[in-house]
């Protein structure tokens, strides 16, 4: 109980922001438009009344977001480039031997999607499995693990500043009406649903926190909480751990269908990939 | 009103002794008898304390209380606004009304939001370590409406 305040309450004094910031201050810095820009710079009518968690944080937080020196989710960025050229698995082959970066402007923000000679969807993380197990004869890689998580900020990097933008398939309509019962569903020992907080109660402090609208605009994020890179899937555990409900496995369809349905109800917000989040 | 509080109370007594001896949120739940919006009888034999409710609704692991409520617990510096303060409880609320609501509030609003800290049906996917349970104990449930029914200001 004391743990989680203190965190919250002195979010900035981590010891990995400081040990990182040399190796991150010799990043090239190829992101000179801060995510303020590209906030201003998205379609939004005045009715959309949809909030980016980082519209929710602290200034200083969102400063340490837009500076790719502060950002702790750029190191995963930087190591997730390195294994893009690194030749992998049986058949030794890179992901750039296939994809060039440029190719994976706007992937990111697109995903979940349904791959070739497939009828179900998989996420971005799905999908640098699917490339190893099929391109590369490649081992599995740990959910959560920091190699995938890498390979994941890397690609999703070159999304950022993207709208969100699900694809035109309809076969993605089923797993997107699942996705949104179970955010409807009450659950766990608390009877609680996603949509009560989130959707009813947004904008409310749960526990002195402002209780976000639960956008994924910026995954993989850097959670302060975490004090690591983490992916959605990781975000929706700790919800569900938080209400007293049984975590679905890590490969679960559940929770490609909840992706669908935040994506799609994301639809046009601009991608922030790697957020960083309190 | 208060009849029917009486013959409750009759009904109930052999039902709270049980409750007192069971002192744990494993197993079933002891039974209570709801009355208008109310559950008249104490869960327990023994009465509730304020001193352990205040500690029960301050701690946000175990009441959890402050995470969506705010209250005049000065310490607690990290409070909610899902939720109306628990000032003045006690002046809103009598006991038995402060019993119902927080045992299990949806019998009085279908939709609210309040999680039901005394019952252990009707609930999904709950997780293995907390299946069976319910969220407080009767006994914690006496301590925390004694507590409340202190909070007579706003």
């Amino acid at each position: 109980m004391k743990v989680s305040r203190s965190k919250s309450q002195s979010p900035l004094t981590l010891p990995e922001r400081m040990r990182w910031r040399p190796a991150l201050a010799l990043l090239p810095v190829v992101f000179a438009a801060s995510f303020a820009m590209a906030q201003a710079g998205a379609d939004k009518s005045a009715s959309d009344t949809r909030r980016s968690g980082y519209q929710d944080m602290g200034a200083a937080l969102q400063k340490m977001q837009d500076d790719d020196t502060a950002n702790p989710g750029m190191l995963y960025v930087q190591l997730g480039e390195q294994l893009w050229a690194k030749p992998a698995g049986a058949a030794s082959k890179a992901c750039a031997d296939c994809h060039s970066v440029a190719d994976m402007k706007g992937v990111a923000a697109r995903y979940p999607a349904i791959p070739e000679n497939s009828d179900r969807p998989i996420d971005l993380e799905g999908r640098i499995q699917l490339c190893r197990a099929s391109h590369q004869q490649a081992e599995r890689l740990a959910p959560e693990s920091r190699d995938l998580l890498s390979l994941a900020a890397f690609v999703a990097r070159q999304s950022r500043g993207l709208p969100i933008a699900p694809p035109d398939d309809a076969r993605l309509a089923p797993f997107r009406s699942e996705g949104e019962a179970i955010y409807r569903r009450r659950q766990g020992q608390l009877n609680l649903s996603c949509a009560i907080c989130h959707d009813d109660n947004a904008g409310k402090k749960l526990a002195g926190v402002t209780i976000p609208q639960a956008h994924p605009t910026g995954y993989p994020i850097y959670r302060l909480e975490w004090q690591a890179l983490g992916s959605l899937k990781r975000r929706l555990r700790n919800c569900l751990v938080g209400i007293r409900a049984e975590a679905y496995p890590y490969e679960a369809v559940d929770y490609v269908a909840l992706e669908v349905f935040l994506m799609g109800r994301a639809k046009g917000m601009p991608f922030e990939a790697p957020g960083v989040r309190p | 009103m208060l009849r029917a509080s009486l013959l409750a109370a009759l009904l109930l007594m052999p039902l709270a002794t049980a409750g007192r001896a069971q002192g744990t949120s494993a197993g079933t739940p002891v039974s209570y008898t709801v009355v208008d919006d109310a559950i008249p009888r104490p869960l327990t034999a023994s009465p509730g304390d304020a001193s352990r409710g205040r500690a029960i609704v301050a701690n946000r692991s175990v009441g959890l209380c402050l995470l969506c409520h705010s209250g005049p617990i000065p310490e607690e510096r990290f409070q909610g606004t899902l939720a109306p303060s628990l000032g003045g409880a006690g002046t809103r609320w009598s006991v038995a009304q402060l019993r119902l609501r927080i045992v299990d509030g949806s019998r009085l609003n279908p939709d609210t939001i309040m999680p039901p800290y005394y019952r252990t049906t009707g609930l999904v996917r709950v997780a293995r370590a907390f299946e069976g349970k319910t969220i407080l104990t009767a006994e914690q449930i006496e301590d925390v409406v004694a507590y409340l029914a202190t909070l007579k200001e706003q």
